[in-house]
């Protein structure tokens, strides 16, 4: 996979809420399907086919533990669609920034009228 | 004031969402996201351009239009307000003139609720499919903008020191 499919596989596996809330639980430790199907009211083969996208993904990996099989979280494709977001974060917050500057200009221009026309009251 | 206050998530596979607190009345910054004057201030683009053309028809049905200008060019963008609720929510469509990803349209909702004086701005923006919300994603407005001209690389380079 070239790093701009395997970003979209990452991006369609994290679009969905349950396999957000897997992955949040898989980030305290590992666990069976059992264990990650008891939260969720969910059947054992529906969170099985949410683990294979995550498995696709390279969110997680599976045990070989027997039947057992723990899934656990993998960070490296996590971190690499982070940093997309945060290179996206970077360039809105930089205009943010320059808003914070604008209102706070506004507020003190504000305080310096409204002290002006108090000046000016009856 | 901290610097990382931004959050940006993707709440579905077409959206991206944004929430940033701000420090003032809700407003104050209604009024510097529709009156151009106090836009020109803030909403620029990449470092060194200017956000030349400002035009606001603040009401549903009316156009707004953004052109911003640098050295190597310009880029422009529009779109029409579909739902304006003063001070507290804006639904517009957003186009760029020359489209840089799928679709080229997508529908921007920005709220703002207000606490204790302090103003939490959301902006939700829903493209038309996942494949251009993935593109912006991966090429924010910087890259978007260069995108149309030539030297890209060169651009990206100076840029972001890469």
């Amino acid at each position: 996979m070239t790093p701009s499919t395997r970003l979209d596989v990452t991006f369609a596996a994290l679009a969905d809420p349950t396999r957000r809330a897997i992955l949040a639980r898989l980030a305290s430790g590992e666990a069976s399907v059992l264990e990650l199907a008891e939260p969720f009211e969910m059947s054992q083969p529906a969170i099985s086919k949410h683990l294979k996208v995550l498995e696709r993904a390279g969110l997680i990996s599976r045990g070989r533990d027997g039947q057992r099989r723990p899934c656990r979280i993998e960070a490296e494709p996590l971190a690499e669609a982070t940093s997309w977001l945060e290179e996206y974060r970077k360039f809105w917050e930089g205009r943010f920034q320059r808003l914070d500057v604008l209102l706070d200009e506004l507020k003190s221009e504000a305080k310096t009228l409204s002290l002006a026309l108090r000046r000016l009251g009856p | 004031m901290t610097s990382s206050t931004l959050k940006v998530t993707t709440p579905t596979d077409r959206e991206i969402m944004m929430t940033r607190v701000f420090d003032a009345p809700r407003a104050l910054v209604f009024e510097a996201l529709t009156k151009p004057p106090l836009l020109k201030r803030w909403f620029l683009g990449p470092p060194g351009w200017t956000l030349a053309v400002c035009e606001i028809d603040l009401r549903v049905g009316g156009a707004y239009r953004y052109v911003w200008r640098g050295e190597r060019g310009e880029m422009g963008m529009g779109g029409i307000f579909k739902e304006i609720t003063a001070p507290e929510r804006i639904v517009a469509t957003e186009a760029f003139d020359q489209g840089w990803y799928p679709g080229n349209n997508a529908q921007v909702t920005q709220t703002l609720s207000e606490q204790g004086g302090k103003t939490t701005l959301t902006l939700r923006v829903m493209y038309e499919s996942k494949d251009a919300r993935d593109m912006v994603l991966k090429s924010p407005m910087e890259s978007g903008v260069a995108a149309s001209y030539d030297r890209l690389a060169e651009f990206l380079a100076t840029q972001t020191g890469r």
